[in-house]
């Protein structure tokens, strides 16, 4: 029976959480082997160890021109692991790279892709996908219409990573006709040391109810207690108090995180969209009839500037 | 410089979605459709550089009759042409049929620089433009927040996870646009009047030679509103904040094991 076939994603060979959680979904899944193709520049040394994820071979392309990212060139070194393994799936985490990667090489290999995916099981020989739709407020069931390999790319901190013990035979990859245009000159950090949103499992978001950009730093001092990142509504982005990067809701960012507290956030459709599927919601806001509450878990009516200084110190004695 | 805009026509966000009677598809009833945002800052950064360098700006859709206003939107804003490939319905969310369909109306025209937006709300695939550029053979960046586009290159900002990839490519490319980028303009009354009389070229699908729903590569099996939110516990925070919150991080911490 065909294998799964999963590209792992490495930063300075650093592998990332969330390629792992697609490696133990793919040993959840496959009928025949689990393979895993690494991609970078001096990255070998961390394939073997993919093994304890469940990849009974890593796939290396280790080449100085793929130190930094490229679609085109990260594309080519995929589509010859799949040649080599002929998988009837290929999965990939879904973070800026993979989402980007996926649906290159799926084009390339003459296949669809199946993005964003909270949930993929087995139907005979077809893979089965729930993923949210209109931003969350919907699921759609869907399947690749039996044609192979299914790419299917998986929201991240979904999926639960299990180690399992193992070593990966490493195989490389030669030959690969690199023909990248799309060059990556640079990699600028622009988060200041912060936690991203997309990345985050806990999030602290703020809107119009903080009144202005000075008042964000309330929500920092919270998302730093809890150790989590800082999010904005689309009404905070707008005024210019905060960027977009921090934009939660149907316009920015889709997210999930264990945690998400939104202060001051009324909770207009979009902002609901982006942010439903969070496991626990806690709402700070003054208006005890705010669509937010509707949804939420936990939540205090009141005044979030009489609220968020007295929570900093309650997270505090609990971590002290 | 010529530029080919690729844009999709979505229910406005403000939308409350439910789903219709085939259990498939959303309930259409009610919907408002609107450009999808993404394609505005596609559409602006494409009527920018042909301000800036002369050329033109073509914005093609392959939708139902419905998306020939999203066209309309884009003349009215500025566009030179617009081009709608009639269909779609049967592929929404194919982005692999989707972007062959496009590529293949793409034949014969000219253009350096090929702009989506980073996703079509709705279908939220985010893939189309990866897949277009691909089956071009040209490269792409995605994401795009900054972008200055010289002599035969572009150089752009892509965001990634906690920072910027800085990307130089040559031209023919295709960039995915996301928020950021620019401040999309409106459309003035004088452009909508003369987008009014605008030619829309009409493409059928069938003569691009592809057949819709005979060979998908996405099958929606069912689609269903999410489970609704369960009641939650709501503490009276007005009179003592202090209490409240208190109470709040202790719930946190002990019943949801949040913190």
């Amino acid at each position: 029976m065909a294998g799964i076939l999963v590209f792992i994603e490495q930063r300075n060979s650093d592998i990332r959480k969330a390629s792992l959680q697609a490696l133990s979904q793919a040993r959840r899944l496959a009928g025949g082997e689990v393979a895993a193709v690494l991609v970078g520049s001096g990255v070998a040394g961390a394939a073997p160890g993919l093994g304890a994820y469940g990849a009974a071979k890593a796939y290396v392309a280790d080449d100085p021109n793929l130190a930094l990212y490229s679609a085109e060139g990260y594309a080519e070194a995929v589509a010859k692991a799949a040649a080599a393994t002929s998988p009837e799936a290929i999965l990939f985490a879904g973070t800026a790279m993979g989402r980007d990667l996926a649906p290159r090489v799926a084009a390339k290999l003459g296949v669809g892709a199946l993005a964003d995916v909270v949930s993929l099981e087995r139907d005979g020989d077809r893979l089965v996908a729930r993923r949210p739709v209109y931003s969350g407020k919907a699921f759609a069931t869907v399947d690749a219409g039996g044609h192979t390999p299914q790419v299917v790319t998986l929201r991240p901190n979904v999926f639960a990573a299990e180690e399992t013990g193992g070593v990966a035979e490493v195989v490389t990859l030669d030959g690969l006709a690199l023909a990248i245009r799309a060059v990556v000159k640079e990699l600028v950090d622009t988060g200041g040391g912060e936690i991203d949103v997309a990345e985050a499992d806990i999030i602290v978001s703020g809107g119009r109810g903080l009144k202005g950009p000075e008042n964000f730093a309330l929500i920092r001092s919270l998302a730093e207690a809890l150790g989590g990142a800082v999010g904005a509504s689309r009404a905070a982005v707008d005024a210019g108090w905060i960027a977009h990067k921090h934009q939660v809701g149907q316009t920015g960012k889709v997210v999930s995180p264990s945690l998400y507290i939104a202060a001051g956030i009324s909770g207009a459709i979009q902002h609901l969209a982006g942010m439903s599927s969070s496991k626990v919601i806690v709402a700070i806001n003054k208006d005890p009839d705010a669509p937010i509450f509707k949804i939420a878990d936990y939540g205090i009516v009141g005044d979030l500037f009489a609220v968020i200084p007295p929570m900093v110190e309650e997270v505090k004695k609990l971590a002290g | 410089m010529n530029c080919i805009v690729c844009v999709t026509s979505v229910p406005d966000t403000a939308s409350v979605i439910k789903i219709g009677p085939d259990g498939k598809k959303i309930d259409e009833g009610g919907i408002k459709w609107i450009l999808s945002p993404f394609d505005e800052y596609a559409l602006e950064a494409a009527l920018q550089l042909t301000e800036a360098k002369g050329g033109e700006v073509t914005a093609v859709t392959y939708g139902p009759a419905r998306a020939e206003a999203a066209l309309r939107d884009c003349l009215a804003r500025g566009a030179h042409q617009a081009v709608h490939v009639a269909g779609g319905e049967a592929t929404l969310g194919d982005s692999f049929t989707i972007a062959t369909v496009l590529a293949k109306a793409f034949a014969g025209r000219s253009y350096d620089l090929v702009l989506c937006g980073v996703k079509g709300v709705g279908t939220d695939c985010s893939q189309v433009g990866q897949m277009l550029a691909e089956l071009l053979a040209i490269p792409h960046v995605a994401n795009v927040t900054k972008l200055e586009v010289g002599d035969g290159s572009l150089t752009a900002g892509r965001d990634v996870e906690g920072g910027q990839e800085r990307v130089e490519c040559p031209l023919p490319a295709l960039i995915t646009c996301q928020k950021g980028l620019n401040e999309p303009r409106y459309a003035a009354l004088k452009g909508i009047m003369a987008a009014k009389k605008k030619p829309v070229e009409k493409v059928e699908v069938a003569s691009l030679g592809v057949t819709e729903g005979a060979d998908p590569f996405y099958v929606v099996r069912s689609l269903e509103l999410p489970p609704p939110a369960s009641e939650g516990t709501i503490i009276k925070g007005e009179d003592d904040p202090a209490g409240a919150a208190a109470q709040l991080v202790n719930l946190l911490r002990s019943e949801a094991k949040a913190i």
